[in-house]
């Protein structure tokens, strides 16, 4: 009985990546089939490159968005302004290279901590004010653009840094940095929610705050973290960004790219309801948006049309890991007297 | 329990002194403020935003969400400018079309929310999405339209004197609203949305049609996006694929400061109107003064909506420890 039980539970994580990592299987074997050179890798100068090497590259700011959000929603949550998180921590480093001529400790530093005490602010409304997390972040999320602009004076402020973008454009071991950053962060990511007791406590509030809170776990703590932390992984996402393009666009750095986060964690296997998270699964959600979205590119179909496929493959996935329509699909449609 | 009635109209309540001190702020402060054509512009400016924010009231009356409602504008939009000025037809003809275009899309998601359970945040996302690139599928240029029936709808208006005119635009905007009113206070289907919202359990227990609703109000939600792309088509004389970015949220916006709960079951249609009226008087308070700048307007509405969550927060605590202590 024991040992059935125990098999269950290893068994349940693998199965739950199952659906995430066929789908991405299935995009890379189109690409085999039906890309030429999309699995070649050429090193130039000591560095790789090549497709794979740039999915890898180019999902970063996506990853370590999704690596916060996984987080976020495990405690039954969502942080819907990490793309507000994004521009203001872009602008911040910007104004703090063009403006302030701040030395580069500074500039990588002041956006981080800015990024985590929004995620604070965030964390505090709906931890302790009791507000619902979508609606929370929805302010930050409206105001942040235009605090950016703020910031920024409504200019894309155009910077030149050798060292600070480096973390966007920069090689360490033959690959790019930026998976050198993400691989950090997850390994920071899991450590914390595996290696301790917390990411059992996040589970649990995400299960049921009311039960964690008798059981001795300091809810509102876990959930003030949870954001903090999400806000830290944005502000980060937001220095890769600014890097990558040398500037602060506030209009249009990490737009949007919130609800990418949240597609590729929910692709990833982990419920909006909360509870049980996967972190690797997260980070593969990502890479499946972004396989999908430089698939679409390089067979040189019309960007417009990829938004179009990409919402498509979405639901495809997102319906397969239903229960509710596995369920109806075995089931004959019937309706339920609602 | 008297009082518990009283407490529920507080947050529109809010709402109303809010839009009225803002108006009455701004009309001091600057020249000219008071004007009628001035009050005339807030509607016309903001129509299609008044109108999409009605069916996004409809939805988060049901406790529900709808992202997609401002790709369903843009996609709308693009729709009957390509029709009309590609395909050659009949403004008359196109209107429906693209009104049926969105009910269709909202249907669709109405459908696998109800039907698969799924959360209406992540269906709506897809939508959003999907809408948007269909929009730039058809075409990633404004298409303007010179069609003389569309520019002849689009200039008329009931004159009221003084050389003041109600163009058509608000007059959609307008009876829009009342037929929303209507639906939401007087008819089955606007009780059964505030039973749903207020406990889904408890209104499938009392006998709602807890389905049939739902995906009535995605569909309604559809339509008055499709009927907001195609009053913007008519502000601006234009079909856009990249109009309305952002609008989802805008709309929610408008909703949360017009008093109604996030969390469904409690709200009124003139509350997200008077918010929309208040996004009008920010927009062109700014616009009066000159040195601010646009972004302000979204520093502005971030903290308005912080204030009128914080108040909501509070008074339903209030409202639950003296139900509480009555309990007792």
């Amino acid at each position: 009985m024991k040992n059935r039980e125990e098999k269950r539970r290893h068994t349940i994580p693998s199965f739950r990546l199952l659906w995430p990592l066929a789908a991405l299987a299935l995009i890379l074997i189109y690409d085999l089939l039906f890309t030429p050179h999309f699995f070649t890798i050429v090193i130039k100068d000591g560095h790789l490159f090549g497709s794979l090497i740039d999915i890898l590259n180019r999902s970063a700011p996506l990853c370590l968005i999704a690596i916060g959000m996984t987080l976020v929603i495990a405690t039954a949550g969502i942080d819907i302004s990490v793309g507000s998180i994004i521009a203001i921590s872009g602008a911040v480093a910007a104004w703090l290279i063009a403006q302030a001529h701040a030395p580069l400790i500074a500039v990588l530093c002041v956006p981080c901590a800015v990024s985590l005490s929004l995620g604070l602010v965030n964390g505090s409304l709906i931890a302790y004010l009791g507000i619902q997390p979508i609606v929370a972040t929805l302010i930050l999320m409206v105001a942040g653009r235009g605090i950016a602009q703020l910031i920024t004076g409504g200019q894309i402020i155009v910077f030149e840094n050798k060292p600070f973008e480096y973390i966007a454009n920069g090689f360490l071991g033959g690959l790019p940095f930026t998976i050198t950053i993400v691989a950090a962060m997850l390994a920071l990511a899991l450590l914390l929610s595996r290696k301790t007791a917390l990411g059992l406590f996040i589970e649990s509030v995400g299960c049921n705050p009311e039960a964690s809170r008798f059981a001795g776990i300091n809810a509102h703590r876990v959930k003030l973290l949870v954001y903090a932390f999400c806000g830290l992984c944005a502000g980060i996402a937001g220095l890769i960004v600014a890097s990558n393009i040398k500037a602060a666009d506030s209009n249009n750095a990490g737009y949007l790219l919130e609800l990418d986060a949240i597609l590729a964690v929910v692709i990833g296997g982990t419920t909006l309801s909360g509870g049980k998270f996967s972190l690797v699964g997260a980070i593969i959600g990502a890479l499946i948006i972004q396989s999908l979205t430089t698939t679409i590119l390089t067979q040189g179909i019309a960007v417009e049309v990829t938004r179009v496929v990409k919402s498509l493959v979405v639901v495809a996935v997102f319906l397969l890991q239903s229960e509710n329509f596995r369920k109806a699909i075995g089931a004959s449609f019937t309706r339920r007297a609602a | 329990m008297k009082r518990g009635i009283d407490r529920k109209y507080i947050p529109v309540a809010c709402t109303i002194c809010v839009a009225a001190l803002l108006y009455v702020a701004a009309g001091l402060s600057y020249k000219g403020f008071f004007a009628p054509q001035v009050f005339i512009n807030f509607l016309i400016d903001n129509a299609f935003l008044g109108i999409v924010a009605m069916g996004m009231t409809f939805v988060i009356l049901s406790g529900g969400i709808d992202l997609s409602v401002g790709s369903v504008v843009a996609l709308t939009g693009v729709l009957t400018a390509c029709l009309v000025e590609k395909l050659m037809w009949h403004p008359l003809a196109v209107f429906p079309v693209a009104l049926l275009c969105g009910s269709l899309l909202g249907f669709g998601m109405g459908c696998i929310i109800h039907f698969f359970k799924s959360p209406p945040f992540i269906v709506t996302l897809a939508g959003m999405i999907f809408a948007r690139g269909m929009a730039n599928v058809i075409s990633l240029e404004s298409i303007p339209i010179y069609h003389p029936f569309f520019v002849n709808i689009t200039s008329w208006g009931i004159p009221l004197g003084n050389g003041i005119i109600l163009p058509s635009i608000v007059l959609m905007y307008l009876g829009a609203f009342g037929c929303a009113l209507y639906i939401a206070h007087y008819t089955k289907f606007g009780r059964n949305v505030y039973a749903i919202g207020g406990s889904e359990q408890s209104a499938r227990l009392m006998g709602v049609p807890v389905g049939r609703t739902k995906i009535a109000v995605y569909t309604l939600n559809g339509f008055l996006s499709a009927l907001g792309g195609i009053v913007l088509t008519m502000y601006t004389s234009a079909g856009y694929g990249l109009a309305g970015e952002g609008l989802e949220l805008d709309a929610i916006a408008c909703v949360v400061i017009g008093g109604t709960l996030l969390s469904g079951g409690v709200g009124y249609l003139a509350g997200t109107f008077v918010g929309v009226l208040i996004m009008g008087i920010i927009q062109t308070f700014i616009i009066f003064k000159g040195t601010l700048s646009s972004w302000w307007t979204k520093i502005a509405i971030g903290i308005l909506l912080f204030i009128f969550i914080v108040l909501q927060r509070a008074l339903l605590h209030f409202s639950q420890r003296s139900r509480h202590s009555r309990g007792n």
